[in-house]
């Protein structure tokens, strides 16, 4: 019978791994040549990606940036294959500002440059806190710098939001149950009743303001990008409440919330922009002037909002009852469970589809194109109009999708990013 | 499913100074009756718990034993009956619900630690939010208690880096900082291996040595021996038995008791 009893007297220290688990070599070995079948590809992959370059690069190596028109383009190049980027040089301040004033140019380039000052605190923890005040009065700040007119108004606009909290601090030791409510409700009747005639007055006794830009000089990127963050600034919070409500106990606030999403969710974004643009005028009282701009971001965030909705609650159906149960029995109440125990577990599960939102949000502004609104697409067909310009494509939808892709890259690097940095799973 | 067969006793002798049954009733339960459904879960349990009581309650899979516990901070809504818990009753009102849940601390069997909140902000979260205790002082509470139950180092690190043992301990401690007048426990230690078993009931042990108010469900019937001054067994939604631990044991009355107790101690 052979000798079964074993025991270790001296424990084996850990070793050196060999050559072929570290290292190129094995990076190589692994991920491109792990076998006959991935060896062909990896070199047929190469090969086509030489063959592309060698086809594009000459076109870009060949690139014309100095000419006025395309005829003087191709007078330059002499039949060689060359794109003519001059295009892109000479109506470079169209494709940002569309028709905004050429002599106020700085102010939306500002507003772009504090809307990162505004972001950066809200999606870098490093940033100082303090600096969320200034993130709370940008969109004020920003408007005023992009429309201009008189202070007053963006000034009165947010003290709606003062209004509110004052209501709510007031009412609450008297009337607890009604004081949410009424919070809710004052800022709205300040915004549609008090907010023109206390401009008026304010503007009447003490006048500061800049020149007034009207929204349809407004086009180009800076359209793009006031329509895209304002939409996913307002869809995020609109969606959180919709998905909290479609879950939510109460019938009718669930019924509600379903028959908007399903309703929104269920209509293309184009029939939604033109019902923003051509119908609602039938419904409201003749005259009003309701900002063509203002009506295109309500529609896209409703859009948006929806969709927002429903990738949340896929995210609120991840978290497990366990930690309903265990908020419940520290004695948190709904709001309280949602804010620090639900939301912040279902946001970071629901991070990939709220980027996806966004970015197809921001992409989807180009639609507004389609009721003359002139985004960067709309630009350049106008650039097309132009008889300097007339058959130019690639040069300028290259560019277009240049500038958009390098804001949604940059999104979703910062969502994975943030995927990283809010992982506590350790799984 | 099959329930866990485990009898292990704690090899130290427990400090009976403070385990003292006050005259004062902590829960009373009256002509209670609940339904999942159209099924009649809890059948007419009527109980009262004096302040000190440490309770099990023991009985087979499908009893209602959880069901109960998870009545008294109303996890579960009860359809009939009364349920007051020290001194409120349990109705609609989510004023009084949330007051008795402050009072009433539960720990679950799956834990339920909050995954994305470090160990500390576990254990501070409700005094902060709930009590409204200043975080500096809800801190040196929450280190108390971790020290408590033995693991303050682990103060820093996130619940999924810790064994179930040590994030039970610490779902007790996150209790504990609530300053609860009453433990309820559904099955703490049904989830975890037989060595953190022991640790965990090391920390229960420790808490019934200072006079707590406890109400465990748990198949651990060498804790019921040593440490419960009640043993009720469940069956089929109503309370079938309840006697002090040592004539539960050694002499039970119930065919349904004499059945359960053959089968879970079967061994020892």
């Amino acid at each position: 019978m052979a000798e079964i009893r074993f025991v270790r007297t001296a424990m084996l220290p850990p070793q050196e791994p060999p050559v072929s688990q570290i290292g190129a070599v094995r990076w190589v070995r692994e991920n491109l040549f792990s076998g006959w079948l991935n060896g062909v590809l990896t070199v047929a992959s190469a090969a086509f990606v030489v063959w592309l370059a060698l086809h594009v690069g000459p076109w870009f190596m060949n690139a014309v940036w100095n000419a006025g028109s395309l005829a003087e383009c191709r007078e330059i190049l002499a039949g060689t294959d060359g794109a003519c980027l001059a295009v892109i040089r000479d109506r470079w301040p169209q494709l940002l500002f569309g028709f905004y004033p050429s002599e106020l140019y700085w102010r939306p380039t500002l507003a772009l440059l504090l809307l990162f000052v505004a972001l950066a605190p809200a999606l870098f923890p490093a940033v100082p806190r303090q600096l969320l005040w200034f993130s709370a009065i940008y969109p004020g700040l920003a408007y005023w710098l992009l429309w201009g007119g008189t202070l007053w108004f963006p000034v009165v606009a947010l003290a709606g939001f003062a209004v509110g909290i004052a209501v709510f601090i007031a009412l609450r030791p008297v009337l607890p149950l009604v004081a949410p409510f009424a919070g809710l409700v004052a800022p709205v009747f300040w915004w549609l009743f008090a907010v023109v005639p206390v401009t008026g007055l304010l503007a009447a006794v003490l006048p500061v303001g800049i020149t007034p830009v009207r929204s349809d000089s407004f086009g180009g990127f800076t359209l793009s990008i006031i329509i895209g963050v304002t939409g996913i600034a307002l869809s995020l919070p609109l969606g959180i409440l919709l998905a909290l409500g479609r879950k939510s106990d109460l019938f009718l606030v669930k019924t509600i919330c379903v028959g908007f999403i399903e309703f929104i969710r269920g209509v293309p974004l184009i029939t939604l922009l033109f019902t923003a643009s051509l119908l609602l005028n039938y419904f409201l009282p003749p005259g009003t002037n309701f900002d063509i701009i203002l009506r295109v971001v309500i529609m896209v965030t409703l859009f948006a909002a929806a969709y927002m909705a429903e990738v949340i609650r896929g995210g609120l159906a991840a978290i497990p009852r366990g930690q309903y149960e265990a908020a419940d029995s520290l004695g948190l109440d709904y709001w309280k469970a949602m804010r620090l125990i639900v939301l912040p577990q279902a946001l970071k599960i629901s991070i990939p589809g709220i980027v996806n939102t966004f970015i197809g949000l921001f992409k989807d502004t180009t639609l507004v194109v389609f009721i003359g609104l002139l985004d960067p697409i709309g630009l350049s067909t106008a650039i097309r109009a132009n008889t300097n310009w007339n058959g130019i494509y690639w040069e300028l939808f290259l560019f277009i999708g240049a500038m958009f892709f390098v804001f949604c890259f940059g999104m979703s690097r910062y969502s994975m990013h943030l995927e990283r940095r809010l992982k506590t799973d350790h799984r | 499913m099959a329930e866990p067969l485990h009898d292990i006793t704690v090899d130290r002798e427990i400090d009976r100074s403070r385990m003292r049954i006050g005259s004062e009733v902590a829960i009373q339960i009256a002509a209670m009756n609940k339904w999942f459904g159209t099924f009649h879960v809890l059948r007419d349990i009527n109980m009262t718990v004096h302040r000190g009581e440490r309770i099990v309650i023991c009985g087979p899979s499908g009893s209602g034993k959880s069901t109960l516990i998870r009545c008294i901070n109303r996890l579960e809504e009860h359809q009939s009956g009364r349920i007051v818990v020290d001194g409120t009753e349990l109705t609609s009102d989510l004023k009084n619900i949330d007051k008795v849940r402050s009072e009433v601390g539960m720990v679950f069997q799956h834990f339920n630690l909050f995954p994305h909140l470090t160990i500390l902000e576990n254990c501070t979260l409700a005094p902060i939010w709930v009590r409204k205790v200043p975080r500096k002082e809800a801190e040196e509470t929450a280190m108390h208690f971790l020290r408590k139950v033995k693991i303050p180092e682990q103060a820093l690190k996130y619940p999924g880096q810790l064994s179930g043992g040590q994030q039970q301990r610490v779902a007790i401690a996150r209790s504990l900082c609530m300053k609860p007048k009453i433990m309820l426990f559904d099955e703490p230690t049904s989830a975890l291996d037989p060595e953190m078993i022991k640790e965990v009931l090391d920390t229960m042990i420790a808490l019934a040595e200072e006079g707590m108010t406890m109400l465990v469900v748990t198949h651990e019937m060498g804790f019921a021996r040593q440490v419960a001054n009640r043993v009720i067994f469940m069956d089929q939604g109503q309370i079938v038995e309840q006697n002090e631990p040592e004539p539960f044991f050694s002499n039970p009355q119930s065919e349904r008791t004499k059945l359960f107790l053959s089968q879970i101690l079967r061994g020892h």
